[in-house]
């Protein structure tokens, strides 16, 4: 593995993570993802063949519950209230086409 | 330290008053982000009137300011939610009400909860309550500078990777950070959803096991709470205790050390048999812990979009909008780990980070389940250091992330941890010894430690 990472690497990852960075962002970001990259790096050195991972820690899978509708307390109004821009009962965004 | 017994039985609305006040004077601290003046002397009224009542009845207490509860926003310490006004309340916070508690304030955190300083808040770090130049410790920070400053008996906090006990040590005050899945965590902001979880601050470990004991039990709307387990209990056998030797190198503060050394003393002096095992494993955790916890927040953070709740940026563009309202409303901490856990988990960097990640947690958890086969409990320092000063660790976040080497792997493993005040360093600072347990052993653990303070040592 190697850990060094471009500019472009960060850019293309705030790309993926939505996120619009000013141009003054990038530099400090691309030192520090840089370094604790290199930290974590610490792992490959562990041999985990024939481990299976653990993506949980409780012994409780696919829990499920009766399907009896329930209305939630939340109403609508209350929701669209919340949102930033929204008329009556939908909420407003920016032209997408 | 104020307890829970002092508020009890008293009129509740002189206990909100007093508590108010005390956070006005204590302000300068920079604890609370919020004060719930107006709901908590209603409330309070309603104890009085005999309309309330409970376990709790007349108690004030602050929850961390990334519990959604009334009368104050909900704002994670983001800019992103600065204004956002919860529409529901946290289940944890709905419980204590049952009880008759009085939630007073919300306190100060890192911006979602990511941090272990409580520097990274949009609204300004929050100083240690034993002194004003070195952090309070976090993420839950304020939380422990209030119980630590007598303004509530006791304050909720979330621990994903030592939140709770990491600032609990270093403002002298408990932290308990239970099993995973004790206490449910529906209405508060997610951040890693395979190790948060959700526990409190107290003076003294009864107080907290009787907060611990009313927030505890499955809760329908969160469906990883584990069928109710939780249920104080009292240590009457002697216990085998380990002593974590990884955690008592020469890296570790000496006064630390000598804390620790005197809390194991008075553990042998109850009849507890005490010995040191070995974890060698412990040396990867903190780089498993950043690598799976970063992962688990870029996928819940982006719910943030700044389309349906908290701050929306100036945009022309739906892309813009996204895109600049994630930049205005996080924190450089909060990008970091979004970035981060967008690059391990992305296709071709995925096996050998994340998933060579969740393979190590695999043989952490089992290095833990064979040690809890023979020990009761596992015990060491919480921090290696004392808290450090403002600004000391913020420019460099592996430095900083290195002050979570000791607290990270009781998360990754879902095990039960409590920090327990265990002395001050030479020049003052509090010291507080971590106790873990096996899955469900919380009870046990509180018990363990309230029976260690009960005693005139």
């Amino acid at each position: 593995m190697t850990t060094a990472i471009s500019r472009d690497d960060v850019l293309h990852l705030a790309k993926l993570s939505q996120l619009q960075l000013e141009d003054n962002e990038v530099a400090p970001l691309q030192a520090e993802l840089g370094s604790i990259l290199e930290y974590v790096q610490l792992l490959s050195e562990l041999d985990t063949s024939g481990v299976e991972p653990t993506y949980q820690v409780t012994d409780r899978e696919n829990v499920s519950r009766d399907d009896i509708v329930v209305p939630h307390p939340v109403r609508r109004p209350e929701l669209f209230a919340r949102a930033p821009a929204h008329t009556q009962d939908q909420i407003k965004v920016p032209k997408v086409l | 330290m104020v307890k829970i017994a002092d508020y009890t039985g008293k009129p509740a609305v002189d206990n909100v008053r007093t508590a108010i006040a005390r956070a006005k004077e204590i302000d300068d601290y920079h604890a609370l982000l919020s004060l719930t003046e107006a709901r908590a002397l209603e409330r309070a009224e309603m104890v009085d009137n005999g309309e309330l009542t409970g376990r709790l009845a007349g108690v004030p207490f602050v929850v961390k300011d990334n519990f959604l509860a009334y009368g104050a926003p909900t704002t994670a310490a983001s800019v992103f939610l600065e204004s956002f006004d919860a529409p529901l309340q946290a289940t944890a916070v709905e419980r204590l009400e049952a009880e008759g508690a009085i939630c007073i304030g919300k306190a100060n955190l890192d911006a979602f909860a990511h941090g272990g300083s409580t520097e990274n808040s949009a609204f300004g770090p929050t100083k240690n309550a034993h002194d004003k130049e070195r952090v309070a410790g976090g993420s839950s920070g304020g939380s422990a500078v209030v119980t630590a400053l007598d303004v509530v008996p006791f304050a909720l906090g979330t621990d994903t990777g030592g939140s709770i006990r990491q600032p609990a040590s270093f403002n002298g005050v408990v932290g308990v950070k239970p099993t995973y899945g004790t206490v449910s965590r529906y209405g508060v902001v997610a951040m890693a959803s395979s190790t948060d979880t959700i526990g409190c601050f107290a003076s003294n470990a009864a107080d907290a096991e009787l907060v611990m004991d009313v927030m505890s039990g499955q809760d329908p709307n969160d469906m990883t709470t584990l069928p109710s387990f939780f249920a104080p209990t009292d240590v009457l056998k002697p216990q085998k205790i380990g002593v974590i030797k990884e955690f008592m190198t020469d890296d570790v503060d000496i006064d630390v050390k000598a804390c620790v050394n005197d809390y194991l003393k008075r553990l042998k002096a109850d009849g507890h048999m005490v010995e040191e095992v070995s974890l060698p494993i412990l040396k990867y955790a903190l780089a498993m812990y950043y690598i799976i916890v970063p992962a688990e927040i870029s996928s819940n953070l982006a719910r943030y979009d700044g389309i349906r709740y908290g701050r929306r940026a100036q945009a022309a563009t739906l892309d813009e909008v996204y895109g600049k309202s994630r930049d205005e409303g996080f924190v450089q901490e909060n990008k970091r780990r979004i970035l981060i856990g967008s690059y391990v988990l992305s296709s071709g960097f995925f096996d050998a980070y994340y998933l060579q990640a969740q393979k190590a947690r695999t043989l952490l958890v089992d290095a833990f389940d064979k040690l809890f086969a023979e020990y009761n409990a596992l015990i060491g320092p919480v921090s290696p250091t004392p808290a450090f000063g403002l600004g000391e660790n913020t420019a460099d976040p592996v430095k900083m992330y290195l002050a979570d080497t000791m607290t990270v792997p009781a998360s990754l493993a879902g095990l039960p941890a409590i920090s327990v005040p265990a002395g001050l360093t030479k020049t003052g600072m509090p010291v507080g010894v971590q106790l873990i347990g096996q899955r469900r052993q919380d009870a046990m653990l509180l018990a363990l430690a309230r029976s260690c303070e009960e005693e005139s040592h």
